[in-house]
């Protein structure tokens, strides 16, 4: 393989720059690298960072490949700076077996665009009732760490519990989905001031808080780690934020959306604010981007979740919940953190790429922009400001809430492991 | 006014009072040997109803077919709701049929809103009910029964209900026409205190421009008009309230009850009533409820607001009088006009 020399690049948006990319490793860090044999690329003082990692990501294969595949997922995710996904367990069949995670696994490694690791599901079927067999999908080709019943949750107690302390045999998470069925039945958007004027079913916030709390207290009880996928609320900041001062190991998520968005937006009706967890009040936003400032929240994850079509162009209430999110991540992150002063570059690289390759055990993932590391990196032109355009979307779905929204920032290279999947913008 | 009637909160007073004004219009319609009204002629309107409501698409066709529109009901109740791109599809069917207006009842809050805003058809849409949102013609329908009762047929004219105390009673949690009257009434100046167990009232009520009891005997004795709304005994099961006993003990209108009302006070229901839960026959078969003149001035509301949607540029009764220099006799009560039931 060729070399790469990326001169002038702000290395997590400190002082511009040259990396030199030897094969699949970083060579060189530093001014003036010679660029003799290798094809240069001109960053021109945009920012690089360490390939984006997404711990949480709906890939759609198998079962739904009108929405999404693995191939078509793979490239919305090289489009946005990620190098590695997490897919999540709710396909059709469920990833609750070795079987079903290696397929997936290995349709990441063919296509090549970014590295994808299954999550398993933590109860067959995503039923609830049964563990699935976690340490054979754990031992499996694709050796999953992290579990998850997304999209439901791990409601019953017990069941949570056993999950909590099965996993630790081998350094596993529970990613739980926090919401209580009881108390989101019916539910269609946040409860509170415009649910009541809407006439929509409420999904309150207290059916995220609770199940925090009690998991938090599991973990605690049983000395296991936990993660909590997209936190919505103000509350389970606080929750968290106690559980950490405590010494428990629990580490949370937040999505872009709700970082940015508000239940205002449901006035209109139209269902490309439908998702799960709902959006929230102006309040939760901010006590969110708080959150993920001090460290509350650990990372951004995506919850990228393709729709056909059809899926949203209905009324509210038919419509299915969910936005896709992984070609437009970054730009939020930079519109609501960066741009407000509340995150620097590397603050952003920590929140997007070491810390959910940590969580996630993503070996050769989220490490340093520095000699000898793989050459997972992005490069990020921050100057750039453009109104969201769906149909320039890798992804299969075009189910995006900002369509038309002006956003900063646009990735123009991705690379995984030295081998470019995005160039100037264009997939590779 | 604008070009759909989604939301009883889209109308101004200046549009509400026109509305009930052109209503009393309508009203007269029903006097005269011939009911009709040639104002819609050549126009199509097509009833689309996901729901089932009898009720309202009789009164909806009963207003259109006195204003000489043509008529097309579709009824797709069931299967078809479960399933969105049904709306849309429906839509475009009707859109490619030439339609002018779709009145629409959905289960759906939102439906019409859609309807109206997704691009997906041109005609006018009226909102006949959706959901757990809006019903804007049924508080149309209510106020003007208000307007009548309490400031008069005539003299209310050009009038709101300024300064007017009303209470409404009962599942607001659930409730379209507790929504859609809590904004007009409030818009026509009136005092709505809404009434019900707490479990019954929303979350994020605090925002509405009314008062939250949950003490019925406290408000009546300051009450003009009660509206009891109905409560549907599976409530109950989702542990709403204990038993019907005790929901009718503590929030249902009985002869005590309605006595400590003022004499002039009225008792209304947006129908269909479920006695001996919400109101004991003894107060549905008084004097005081207004429910059979409600359903009459139904229809005469929803004329109003076709004609307005659909016809504004003419006038709406051609050898009619203006309506200010009208009199008439102040006998509300002799002032029906043909109930939906008896229109053919
Ligand atoms: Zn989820």
């Amino acid at each position: 393989m060729s070399k790469i020399l990326i001169r002038g690049a702000k290395v997590l948006g400190g002082e511009p720059q040259d990396v030199l990319i030897d094969g699949s490793l970083i060579e060189a860090v530093g001014t003036g690298l010679s660029d003799e044999g290798a094809e240069v690329v001109e960053a021109d003082g945009k920012v690089l960072l360490p390939g984006l990692v997404d711990l949480h990501t709906h890939l759609r294969e198998p079962g739904r490949e009108d929405s999404e595949t693995v191939l078509t997922g793979t490239r919305a995710a090289a489009s946005g700076g990620y190098t590695a996904v997490f897919a999540m367990a709710n396909t059709f069949p469920v990833a609750d077996t070795a079987g079903v995670v290696e397929q997936v696994y290995r349709l990441g490694q063919e296509h090549g665009y970014c590295d994808v690791q299954p999550i398993g599901a933590v109860t067959v079927g995503l039923e609830g009732k049964k563990l699935a067999e976690l340490g054979a999908m754990h031992e499996s080709a694709a050796s999953v760490t992290v579990f998850s019943d997304d999209g439901k949750c791990v409601d019953d107690a017990v069941i949570m519990r056993r999950a909590l302390e099965y996993v630790k045999a081998f350094g596993g998470v529970v990613a739980q989905h926090a919401q209580e069925p009881r108390l989101t039945e019916g539910a269609q958007m946040n409860e509170g001031i415009v649910s009541a004027e809407l006439g929509l079913g409420g999904w309150p916030a207290v059916a995220e808080e609770s199940i925090i709390a009690r998991d938090v207290l599991l973990a605690e009880h049983v000395g296991s780690r936990v993660h909590i996928c997209h936190l919505s609320t103000a509350g389970s900041v606080e929750i968290v934020r106690w559980a950490k001062s405590r010494g428990i190991d629990v580490t949370a998520e937040v999505t872009p959306h709700h970082l940015l968005l508000t239940d205002e937006l449901v006035r209109s009706y139209n269902p490309v604010y439908k998702v799960n967890p709902p959006l929230r009040t102006e309040r939760d936003v901010l006590a969110l981007r708080e959150a993920l400032a001090d460290g509350t929240i650990d990372i951004v994850a995506t919850d990228h979740a393709p729709h056909p079509h059809e899926d949203k162009d209905c009324e509210w209430a038919a419509a299915a919940m969910g936005m896709v999110g992984l070609e437009t991540a970054l730009s939020v992150v930079q519109e609501t953190m960066v741009d407000t002063g509340l995150l620097t570059w590397a603050g952003v690289a920590e929140r997007m790429s070491f810390k959910p390759a940590e969580i996630g055990r993503a070996t050769g993932h989220g490490r340093p922009v520095s000699a000898g590391e793989p050459a997972n990196l992005t490069l990020v032109d921050t100057e750039y400001r453009g109104s969201v355009d769906p149909e320039g979307f890798a992804s299969r779905s075009r189910n995006t809430p900002y369509e038309g929204r002006e956003l900063p920032g646009r990735v123009t290279h991705t690379w995984l492991r030295g081998k470019a999947t995005l160039v100037d913008g264009k997939l590779t | 006014m604008q070009r759909h009637l989604i939301s009883a909160a889209d109308l101004t007073r200046d549009d509400a009072v026109l509305i009930l004004d052109t209503a009393e219009e309508m009203a007269r319609v029903a006097d005269r040997p011939i009911k009709k009204l040639p104002t819609l002629r050549g126009r199509t309107i097509v009833n689309l109803f996901f729901e089932d409501s009898t009720r309202t698409r009789i009164s909806f066709e009963a207003a259109e077919k006195r204003l000489s529109a043509d008529v097309i009901n579709f009824t797709a109740k069931g299967s078809s709701v479960s399933k969105g791109e049904s709306l849309k599809d429906t839509a475009q069917t009707l859109e490619a049929m030439g339609v002018d207006a779709v009145v629409i009842r959905h289960g759906a809050s939102g439906a019409p809103y859609r309807l109206a805003n997704s691009g997906w058809i041109d005609a006018a849409v009226i909102n006949a009910g959706d959901g757990t949102h809006q019903h804007p013609t049924q508080a149309l329908l209510d106020a003007f029964t208000m307007r009548r009762r309490l400031v008069g047929r005539d003299a209310g004219l050009g009038q709101d209900l300024a300064g007017r105390q009303i209470t409404i009673v009962g599942d607001v949690l659930h409730s379209r026409v507790a929504r859609s009257n809590v904004d007009l009434l409030h818009t026509l100046g009136a005092e709505v205190t809404l009434v019900a167990p707490p479990t019954l009232v929303p979350v994020g009520v605090e925002t509405w421009p009314c008062e939250v009891s949950y003490d019925l005997d406290s408000t009546l004795a300051k009450t003009d008009a009660v509206m009891m709304l109905r409560v549907q005994r599976e409530r109950m099961n989702a542990a709403f309230f204990p038993t019907e006993r005790e929901y009718s003990r503590r929030y249902g209108l009985d002869g005590d009850r309605m006595a400590r009302m003022p004499e002039h006070a009225i008792v209304m229901h947006p129908g269909p009533m479920v006695r001996g839960m919400e109101i004991t026959a003894e107060v549905a078969d008084s004097e005081r409820c207004t429910v059979v003149e409600q359903v009459a001035n139904g229809v005469s509301i929803r004329m109003a607001v076709l004609y307005l949607l659909l016809g504004g540029n003419e006038p709406a009764l051609t050898h009619a009088r203006p309506p200010v220099s009208h009199h008439h006799p102040s006998n509300e009560r002799s002032a029906h006009t043909p109930s939906a039931a008896e229109e053919k």
